[in-house]
């Protein structure tokens, strides 16, 4: 044998345990506490991505023994199982993946994950990794022992055989690795999988810490995501490396039907206008080399393109962000909750799209920086949150005028609130390939800094709004509790009879006083609207209970005089301190029913507390 | 009940006819009364001292603070009514905790209900005695020359020398000191030296001081007590005695002083009762602390917006209080009494008190 092909064959040996431990940071092995993590944060991405591919609610449970300084770690899944044949590539081969080249939103984007787990076990522990999978009622289920033959990159399977497992289908890991169990701390593997139950409303996770303590984190959402459709890349933004690849792989014989074919958005008549500029008309792309390759990506920014289609992004949603913050922090009891979902944006050439959420108040620390929650593609970001566009954006924002505490009006705010963004797109620039920071793109920069503000504008409105209340409330205490209490006391030491109130109330008052209130009853949310007249003469006006949709309405009281779709219509006619109340019930769906929005026509404005002024039509 | 008690339950049931008529006739209750304040304060040319202007604040029943201090004031009357017919007496501490009965009225701090007692003798230009609430402090030491007749518990009158009939600690001044309980019978000291300080004052009667100067000493543990000015105030009324105040080189110092004799802010509704227009401060002045070598420390940042805010204060507008003032911004140093230790235990009865006497005119 040449000693060239001797040499390889050692290079190749010494090649896959070397490039895990040269890349350990970048594989997220780096600490014992945060190999643990990933260990747990692998397999878990994997569980979710293969139930939801197959149309399944996922149900998850997470494990973690300790034995010793080892812990073993189980993650087991409800998803469709995996063909027997295929458990060793999936589970003990580097770099084997079906999502390697794609350009489709997804959890995993290299392909490396759950095998790099399974190498870690080996490496510290010595022991191989168990597989169990189950494709299907009337299967049998497999349990394999495998290691990874660290010499050729190849599974060696220990052991195998034939069990009975209860479940319809699943897969099931378990395997052994040196790390370290933390608690309370933003980087730890419960803070990891609540953040994922955050954002995977649609998930049921179950997990038991070593000390044997069980924590549910419960599904709220009954519905899959959409499944994010798979896109073809677009010229803006191709790397040259990929380009020369697809060339090379395509059966196109023309470089025009190769551009229009293998692209999105190319027209035959650019794909010609494109071939023209680069002076590579009627060339094979299999034929182009290295220096016309550059000339194309060249050109590729001399024309104007359509952007790529957006469709392919499957956001979590406003609605369903807020229900899993709700669930998540319903402990904490917070006083208000706001989301907000952007609209698909470009790149280079890349669609993504930016989703927000604030959470306030309730019992959450008031005089401590605000929890920041960063999300990729679904994924929680634990580490490298200094290095985040994410983090940038959060302080540059100057927080104070939406009524949250920061120095100067830079850096990160202070305040009872969590700040949750997530950035979902077919290929997330990460500063690196950790992949815990995205990069500083100005488009994202932009797009996270418009939904922030859009959030942040909701929770001002909602301070201003019970900043208003917490006033409105004085003057109510103070002519319901302490005026009667001062004219009693006075009448009692004069010795005469206590005298009437009610001219002075309506002097101190002199207003029409509007209060609202939210409850839940019967599976039914229902909003009531309390009028008070504090002022000396009879009021007539309108009033307007903006609602999110007519057809969640299942009940009003008195009578409207109009229902529009987002807006119930009253008139109101009310003598001097007469109490009047208004009614209405919405189906409990509408989590996105948070407050009252109430306003006033034909009165002055200055008159009533607890409604603006209506800036509509009719 | 006294003839006393009767009139000050006389004006107080006025406050509460007060706000029962506003009521009647649709008016929002209201209570008036002068504002407590630096800026609102006069000086009184006939008693010669500072007593409160003519700026008024008002309570009106349209905001919530105020309408809780009406309520509040409406119990405490009912309350000072009630121990004004049961012949019993509270301390202002009781008085606090008693409010923790009076639901929406009660008092967030001991702070408020004090000053509610002390907006009632504005209000009614009574004592807060004559209503039956007495202050936690207790009085403060005199030792010297003089025989005082005490009422004691049981109603007997007990005649006490203040050098031969107490121990070092001295007499203790009661919280009442008007007539009808103390009255001076003879002395034959000739001034009054008041003492900042338990450490001074007991070194000036260790060194027998009393005697050697022919003194009566009055410890003002820090910002004296009504009492103590009160009773400081009759034995300069009373038996002509010129009074000397003594204490630490500081503008905290320089408050107590002014409190003794020009009366306090919080207490100008009151100060032709408790100011001593003619005592004279002896120091220690920024000077002395120049001429003396004596040891002294940095001002602090409180210190210093103290001084400035002392020579804004219509109390300090003098030549000798603006010259030192502003000498110790210049020099930026405070020092206390003892610092005059520095030179021995005697130095400050055998040297400086003697010297700085002679400056002012005494004889020695």
């Amino acid at each position: 044998m040449p000693v060239a092909e001797e040499l390889a064959k050692k290079q190749r040996q010494i090649s896959i345990a070397e490039f895990f431990e040269r890349n350990k940071q970048i594989l997220g092995f780096d600490s014992l506490t945060r190999a643990l993590i990933t260990c747990v944060k692998e397999a878990v991405d994997n569980a979710l991505d293969a139930c939801e591919e197959a149309g399944i609610l996922p149900e998850i449970k997470v494990e973690i023994e300790e034995y010793g300084d080892e812990y073993k770690v189980s993650v087991e899944d409800n998803g469709p199982g995996i063909v027997k044949s295929q458990i060793p590539h999936v589970f003990g081969r580097l770099l084997y993946g079906s999502r390697f080249h794609s350009l489709k939103q997804s959890r995993g984007q290299q392909g490396i994950g759950i095998s790099a787990a399974v190498l870690y076990s080996q490496l510290t522990t010595g022991k191989p990794t168990v597989i169990t999978s189950k494709i299907g009622e009337g299967f049998p289920a497999h349990r394999i022992e495998l290691i990874i033959d660290t010499k050729k990159n190849l599974p060696r399977i220990i052991k195998e055989e034939m069990v009975h497992w209860e479940k319809k289908s699943g897969t099931k890991i378990e395997l052994f690795v040196r790390g370290k169990y933390v608690k309370n701390r933003k980087q730890s593997v419960y803070e990891y999988l609540r953040s994922t139950a955050i954002v995977n409303p649609h998930t049921s996770i179950v997990f038991i810490e070593p000390d044997g303590n069980e924590i549910i984190f419960e599904r709220v959402v009954d519905e899959l995501p959409e499944q994010p459709k798979e896109i073809k890349p677009h010229l803006h933004g191709i790397e040259l490396g990929t380009l020369l690849k697809m060339c090379k792989d395509t059966k196109a014989k023309k470089l025009t039907t190769f551009l229009a074919n293998e692209f999105s958005s190319v027209s035959i008549n650019k794909a010609r206008e494109i071939a023209k500029i680069a002076g590579l008309e009627n060339k094979n792309p299999n034929e182009i080399g290295l220096e016309e390759a550059k000339k194309l990506i060249e050109s590729f920014k001399k024309v104007k393109m359509m952007a790529p289609p957006t469709d392919c992004l499957s956001p979590i949603g406003e609605i369903y962000i807020k229900k899993g913050l709700r669930k998540e922090t319903m402990m904490l009891s917070p006083e208000f909750i706001s989301t907000d979902t952007r609209q698909p944006s470009v790149f280079s050439g890349t669609p993504f799209m930016v989703e927000t959420g604030i959470v306030y108040g309730g019992n959450l620390p008031k005089d401590e920086r605000v929890e920041i929650l960063r999300f990729a593609n679904r994924v929680p970001l634990l580490y490298q949150e200094g290095g985040c566009v994410i983090t940038e954006v959060i302080k540059d924002i100057d927080w104070r005028r939406y009524g949250l505490e920061q120095k100067g009006g830079r850096g990160i705010p202070y305040g009872p609130a969590i700040i949750l963004v997530h950035v979902a797109s077919v290929n997330i620039p990460f500063t690196s390939e950790s992949k815990e920071a995205i990069a500083h793109i100005d488009e994202i920069k932009k797009e996270i800094k418009l939904s922030l503000q859009q959030c942040a504008r909701k929770m001002k409105s909602h301070l201003s709004k019970k900043e208003k209340k917490e006033k409105v409330k004085n003057k109510f205490l103070l002519i319901s509790k302490i005026l009667p209490e001062i004219a009693r006391k006075s009448a009692e030491m004069v010795g005469k009879p206590v005298p009437s109130i009610d001219s002075i109330i309506s002097q101190i008052m002199n207003i029409v006083w509007i209060e609202d209130e939210i409850t839940e009853k019967n599976g039914m949310l229902e909003s009531r609207i309390r009028i008070i007249n504090y002022k000396d003469s009879s009021q007539n006006f309108i009033l307007y209970a903006e609602i999110p949709d007519k057809e969640k309405v299942a009940e009003v009281s008195p009578e409207p005089a109009e229902m529009k779709k987002k807006v119930i219509k009253w008139r109101v006619s009310i003598k001097p301190s007469e109490k009047i109340e208004y009614c209405f019930k919405l189906n409990k769906d509408s989590y996105d029913f948070e407050e009252n929005n109430l306003y006033i026509s034909g009165i002055n404005p200055v008159n009533v507390v607890g409604a603006e002024k209506w800036e509509g039509e009719g | 009940m006294s003839t006393l008690n009767e009139s000050a339950l006389n004006e107080l049931k006025k406050i509460a006819e007060k706000i029962y008529k506003d009521l009647e006739n649709s008016r929002v209750p209201s209570l008036e009364l002068p504002a407590r304040t630096k800026t609102n304060i006069i000086f009184d040319e006939r008693y010669r001292v500072w007593k409160y202007g003519s700026q008024f604040i008002k309570r009106s029943a349209t905001s919530l603070p105020s309408a809780y201090m009406l309520l509040r004031t409406m119990y405490m009357i009912d309350f000072i009514r009630q121990m004004i017919e049961q012949n019993k007496t509270s301390t202002l501490r009781e008085l606090y905790y008693i409010s923790e009965g009076w639901k929406n009225a009660k008092f967030e701090s001991q702070d408020e209900s004090d000053k509610l007692a002390e907006d009632l003798e504005i209000m009614t230009k009574k004592l807060r005695e004559d209503f039956k609430l007495r202050p936690e402090e207790d009085g403060a030491r005199v030792i010297g020359n003089i025989v005082i007749e005490e009422i004691t518990r049981g109603g007997e009158k007990r005649r006490i020398h203040c050098q031969d009939d107490v121990g070092d600690s001295g007499y203790s001044i009661p919280y009442n000191v008007e007539k009808e309980k103390l009255r001076f019978v003879e002395t034959s000291a000739d001034k009054v030296i008041a003492v900042e300080t338990g450490g001074m004052f007991d070194r000036l009667v260790e060194n027998r001081f009393d005697e050697k100067s022919n003194s009566i000493l009055v410890h003002l543990k820090g910002q004296p007590a009504r009492s103590t000015r009160r009773f400081i105030k009759r034995l300069n009324e009373e038996l002509n005695l010129p009074v000397i105040v003594f204490t630490d080189g500081d503008p905290w110092s320089y408050r107590i002083y002014a409190s003794v004799a020009y009366g306090a802010i919080k207490t100008a509704h009151i100060s032709e009762y408790l100011a001593t227009p003619s005592a004279q401060f002896l120091g220690v002045t920024p000077s002395d602390i120049l001429n003396y070598e004596l040891p002294s420390d940095e001002l602090n940042k409180e210190d210093i917006s103290a001084l400035k805010s002392e020579l804004k204060d219509p109390r300090f507008q003098d030549e000798f209080w603006i010259n030192e003032i502003k000498l110790q911004l210049e020099i930026k140093k405070k020092a206390e009494q003892q610092a005059l230790a520095k030179y021995g235990l005697d130095y400050v009865t055998d040297v400086y008190l003697p010297e700085k006497m002679v400056e002012m005119g005494y004889e020695v």
